[in-house]
């Protein structure tokens, strides 16, 4: 198994008091509420943060996409891949998100992302997203035409990385007469690794796990049991197209936290994830589930089950559902042993820094984590690999 | 009597439709939530004229047609029925999404249209007017804002089971398709609207939350032989509102400009 420490870098100087006068922390909060001067200090934290992981022997470092909100701030995704690239030596660098459907030209992100590839000298995973309903809002761009463009966008990217230029994009929703990249990406066999994040759909997964693409899918944020159920959809689907899914193409994504005792970190913890869940991820329904954002049938199982979207969450109910791994290291040892046995991911991702957690706390987090509970799972994993490859 | 209900394939394309009553054709297109039953409005108009109230396309009971990416493909839909059906000298009236459709009809031909009405069209923007955001309205935030009278907002019906839950998120659907972005109109049409030469009648709402009467001078200004009714205590749906005299309005009109 391969290990990543992912960061949203959330606005954690948030005024936490903001629902009194606003609905959401996404679209339709001022962003008066957001402090350049206490911003700045954030950014460079967070950025030293990825960096010390790739000290501290981790496999790789995330970042994702998310607009006009303060729950993650990085619009531009790309920018804090610039920045880690030249910082950072070993870890791979994965960009979990650019939202394709947003994007007027795909092209760009096919640039930006062999840019990256080719400073780091080919340390780049490429993310490749349809974005949360949110972001439909944020960015005005049409939620109907969301699978249609993610594809064709794609295709697009795909085709620059890998076909000789010039050539002609003739498409429905993008139509280039030249697509010529200068720089093709540095991995070439045949690009970059791609990874599928999503919080679960059936038809992303059979899009993902078709023979011709094999990606990874990424299974982000959701309780343990849908995790079960959706890395068992990958395997049937690649089975029922006569092959065998790999450990290598499922990977699951998850805030974690790590203290000296279960007592330690739960008290550590609880404020910070609370926020998370409570403050930074709050929004109506409306937001985050724009029309054709789901399919109609999606639509309807939303609709008609009782929304947990706006209720109150406590670190105990995300405790029981598996969707947050807390305690002492032999405590989140067994945890994820148990589930990686279980399930079967090659690639996990720990968010080791969310909502308030404060820089002293995260520091502390990545460290137990990383001395006392990766070497462990790498030693495990690793020994379970080599004995199915015999 | 009660109004008849068929299905008719027009362009590839089966669409069901409501009709009541004799005298002239009088063509309904319906705004984004459809028209899944009929109305008290419809019956007042059934008393004067052959009223047609059509689903579009993407909306209902109706297909969801390959060809459908945009509002000016439902005006040449209504163009292929208005044939289909061998009417002429129709009366179109439309309202919201269905306004910007007649509106957009009307650009193209009005060989076979004898007047227009338009109520609360969507379809033109107004720099520095802000319109309601539908796609961000909760379904009770949506009663609240369409109508003036609270108490009118109570009393419509919620959808009642889950096929008619389906045809709320259908209809929804195909609303954000035709009109996400830009949001609710063609950028080109205003340059087009002194094409159509009809008489035409153009009613606002002096309380529309979703598409502000301020709207209802610009588009005036734009239709040359047009004129604009507003009624009082009403929000975006008139003829849902003030059906009564929403009706008598579209009545009158029709009968002065004979």
């Amino acid at each position: 198994m391969k290990f990543y420490m992912m960061h949203l870098m959330p606005y954690a100087d948030l005024d936490l008091d903001y629902d009194q006068k606003y609905n959401s922390a996404w679209i339709t909060l001022p962003n008066s509420y957001y402090d350049p001067k206490k911003g700045a200090k954030l950014y460079n934290r967070y950025l030293d943060e990825l960096e010390y992981a790739d000290q501290l022997g981790f496999d790789g470092v995330c970042v994702n996409e998310h607009h006009q909100n303060a729950y993650g701030l990085m619009p531009q995704p790309g920018v804090m891949a610039g920045a880690l690239a030249r910082r950072t030596k070993k870890v791979k660098i994965a960009i979990l998100g650019r939202a394709l459907p947003l994007l007027n030209n795909p092209v760009t992100v096919a640039e930006e992302f062999a840019m990256v590839d080719n400073i780091t000298e080919g340390r780049l995973i490429a993310g490749f997203v349809r974005g949360i309903g949110a972001e439909y809002h944020a960015w005005s761009s049409n939620p109907a035409l969301s699978h249609e463009r993610f594809r064709e966008a794609h295709d697009l990217i795909v085709r620059a990385w890998t076909e000789t230029g010039p050539f002609a994009f003739e498409g429905d929703q993008y139509h280039f007469e030249y697509v010529n990249l200068w720089p093709r990406p540095y991995q070439n066999d045949p690009h970059p690794p791609i990874w599928i994040p999503s919080q679960g759909s059936s038809e992303t997964i059979e899009w993902a796990s078709h023979p011709s693409r094999r990606y990874t899918y990424l299974q982000t944020f959701t309780p343990v049991a849908m995790l079960a159920k959706y890395m068992q959809m990958y395997k049937d689907m690649a089975a029922g197209h006569g092959y065998e899914a790999t450990e290598d193409q499922l990977g699951w994504s998850v805030p974690v936290y790590v203290a000296e005792t279960d007592e330690i970190a739960r008290r550590e913890a609880q404020p910070h994830i609370e926020n998370f869940l409570n403050k930074f991820l709050r929004m109506p329904k409306e937001m985050l589930l724009p029309p054709g954002y789901l399919s109609l049938k999606s639509m309807l199982g939303v609709m008609k089950a009782k929304s947990s979207i706006g209720t109150k969450q406590t670190i105990d109910t995300v405790m029981e559902k598996g969707m947050f791994i807390c305690g002492s290291p032999q405590t989140v040892r067994e945890k994820l042993e148990q589930y990686q046995s279980e399930i079967g991911f090659g690639h996990l991702l720990t968010l080791l820094q969310f909502g308030t957690l404060p820089a002293e706390l995260t520091r502390k987090n990545m460290e137990i984590y990383a001395n006392e509970v990766m070497p462990y799972l790498r030693e495990r994993t690793a020994g379970k690999v080599s004995v199915a490859a015999e | 009597m009660a109004h008849e209900e068929t299905i008719e394939t027009v362009t590839g394309c089966r669409i069901r439709i409501m009709r009541k009553g004799k005298g002239e054709p009088l063509l309904f297109l319906h705004g984004a939530t459809g028209a899944p039953r009929w109305l008290p409005f419809m019956d007042m108009l059934a008393e004067s004229y052959d009223l047609i109230v059509p689903e579009h396309p993407g909306f209902g009971a109706s297909d969801t047609p390959d060809w459908l990416d945009n509002v000016g493909d439902l005006a040449f839909f209504y163009l292929d029925l208005i044939d289909h059906l061998g009417l002429d000298e129709v009366h179109l009236v439309g309202t919201s999404i269905g306004g910007w459709i007649a509106a957009e009809l009307a650009t193209r031909s009005c060989e076979s249209i004898k007047t227009l009405t338009l109520v609360a069209p969507a379809g033109i923007h107004v720099k520095g007017v802000k319109k309601g955001d539908m796609f961000m309205w909760s379904p009770e935030e949506t009663v609240a804002n369409l109508f003036h009278n609270q108490e009118i907002a109570k009393a419509v019906p919620q959808p009642a089971n889950e096929d008619e839950l389906m045809v709320v998120l259908k209809n929804r659907l195909m609303t954000a398709k035709l009109g996400w972005q830009p949001r609710m109109y063609n950028p080109h049409l205003r340059k087009w609207l002194h094409r159509v030469d009809v008489p035409t009648l153009i009613i606002w709402g002096d309380d529309d939350k979703l598409i502000p009467g301020e709207y209802g001078p610009v588009y005036r200004d734009l239709i040359p032989n047009s004129r604009l009714e507003v009624i009082a205590e009403c929000g975006h749906l008139p003829h849902v509102e003030k059906a009564q005299e929403f009706a008598s309005k579209v009545v009158s009109f029709i009968e002065g400009a004979a």
